[in-house]
């Protein structure tokens, strides 16, 4: 379970999110949709605590922080509890395929080599890259470093798995295969927030669409309520520019 | 002008080689802890730990401030006299201690400059992962930083081999030194210091092209 109670962030003097409620369930799938610069990739940074809150509580599982009073050893541990796909991918650039899945089950979860990457080519197996575990991301396609990035966060066996606009940066011909890979980690009931613009893949993987406008969210609830019978105005003039 | 005493030259050389050891033991040991100086110095200066910012903005102007034989004079003949605990100390121990710490005041800016060029993206990764502070300089910053750091580094251990010929002042026999009591046996001083200078430069160069092949292996990672 899953809880976000008026969470605040500030930038200088805009609040980028304006006193965010969400809870998650687990093995739920949320999307989240809204307009650039809406507060939708402050969103899930503030939960992975790669951007800091100013105020409002973040609970994941046994987890509980309190923005306010948020010590080294409660960011550590909600890091632990949650794991982060990048739009940029951000791939260790020194280390490769399989290293880069290895790195936080050797070095945060201290577990032996040997296990690490058995755990590693496992997962580069099921991105569909096990003949890529010695390749470094440079000389990987947008679409298969995106692939790694999200085996990364696989791997962890996080609680919540968090993905920033996993398919914007990337080529139109790589995004298929991203998405294809979501779908099947999806599948295997993880607990999923994502932000996405891709409205078709929203309405196929969503239990629950949440949009958010201004640092609020104005409206959430199943694909087919929200995405088909929108009821806030501002709702629909989005999905009409989308469309 | 007259005829270059060639036959000394060469009898020169296997003399002055014999001093090679001395010479690069005290530049690889200078220069390894130099690099640990170095990177904790730029960490700091790049994550800025409160109280101690100072201490280290101080230690980087004065060590660049002053010139390297100063400072040499001033651990091997000054420190001595107000530090009892320093009365025993060797020469070559306090050459590699001058050399430690001019040479981590300046490699530390190198290194600063090269963690500030590591990409975002690498440390909110790290950081996403759950990894401290330690884990991600350590693992993840550092190596990237290095490679960017290294031709500057390679140039600094160049400049490390040649400063070690200072050491000669605080009584060190190694290839200068050498050469200066040969050269001062035999009063043949452009014959004695052109066989060492040719020396060096060999080493010097032998080491440039070390650099190229280690930006080669370096770069590895890098090529698409």
């Amino acid at each position: 379970m899953i809880s976000v109670q008026g969470l605040i962030k500030r930038f200088g003097g805009t609040a980028v999110l304006d006193g965010i409620d969400l809870n998650i369930a687990e093995g739920e799938r949320v999307v989240v949709i809204g307009p650039s610069g809406t507060g939708k990739s402050t969103l899930l940074r503030c939960l992975n605590f790669l951007d800091r809150p100013d105020a409002g509580t973040i609970r994941v599982g046994d987890v509980s922080v309190d923005a306010d009073r948020a010590s080294k050893r409660d960011i550590l541990a909600l890091r632990r509890a949650t794991s982060f796909v990048f739009q940029n991918y951000a791939l260790f650039a020194n280390k490769t395929a399989k290293e880069n899945i290895m790195e936080a089950l050797v070095t945060v979860q201290g577990r032996s080599q040997d296990e690490a990457e058995h755990r590693a080519l496992e997962v580069l197996a099921e991105t569909g890259l096990a003949g890529k575990a010695d390749s470094f991301p440079a000389a990987l396609s947008g679409g298969q470093q995106q692939r790694v990035g999200i085996g990364r966060a696989m791997a962890i066996g996080a609680q919540l798995m968090l993905f920033d606009e996993p398919t914007s940066a990337l080529d139109p011909e790589w995004v298929g295969e991203v998405l294809d890979l979501m779908r099947r980690v999806a599948e295997q009931r993880q607990t999923m927030l994502i932000v996405t613009h891709e409205m078709q893949f929203a309405r196929e993987i969503a239990d629950r669409v949440v949009f958010m406008e201004g640092g609020r969210i104005v409206e959430q609830g199943p694909p087919s309520e929200v995405l088909d019978a929108p009821r806030d105005e501002r709702l629909r003039r989005f999905l009409r520019r989308v469309a | 002008m007259r005829a270059l005493d060639l036959d000394y030259m060469i009898g020169l050389v296997p003399v002055i080689l014999g001093y090679v050891p001395m010479t690069l033991f005290m530049a690889v040991v200078a220069m390894a802890c130099a690099l640990v100086l170095a990177s904790l110095l730029a960490v700091e200066r790049v994550i800025r730990v409160p109280g101690l910012d100072w201490l280290v903005m101080l230690f980087l102007s004065f060590f660049r401030g002053t010139p390297l034989l100063v400072q040499l004079f001033l651990f091997y003949y000054g420190l001595p006299q107000v530090l009892a605990f320093l009365t025993q100390i060797n020469g070559v121990t306090a050459a590699i201690m001058g050399l430690t710490l001019h040479f981590s005041a300046y490699m530390a800016e190198a290194i600063r400059a090269a963690i500030t060029g590591v990409d975002r993206s690498q440390w909110e990764a790290a950081q996403s992962i759950g990894m401290t502070q330690g884990q991600m300089m350590r693992r993840i910053v550092l190596p990237q930083a290095g490679r960017i750091a290294a031709p500057t580094l390679v140039n600094y251990f160049i400049d490390m081999i040649k400063s070690t010929s200072l050491a000669f002042t605080l009584g060190v026999t190694e290839m200068m030194g050498a050469t200066q009591k040969e050269a001062s046996g035999s009063f043949l001083y452009f014959e004695a210091f052109l066989v060492v200078a040719v020396i060096y430069w060999i080493m010097v160069e032998t080491l440039n092209q070390g650099q190229k092949q280690l930006e080669a292996h370096l770069n590895k990672a890098y090529a698409r």
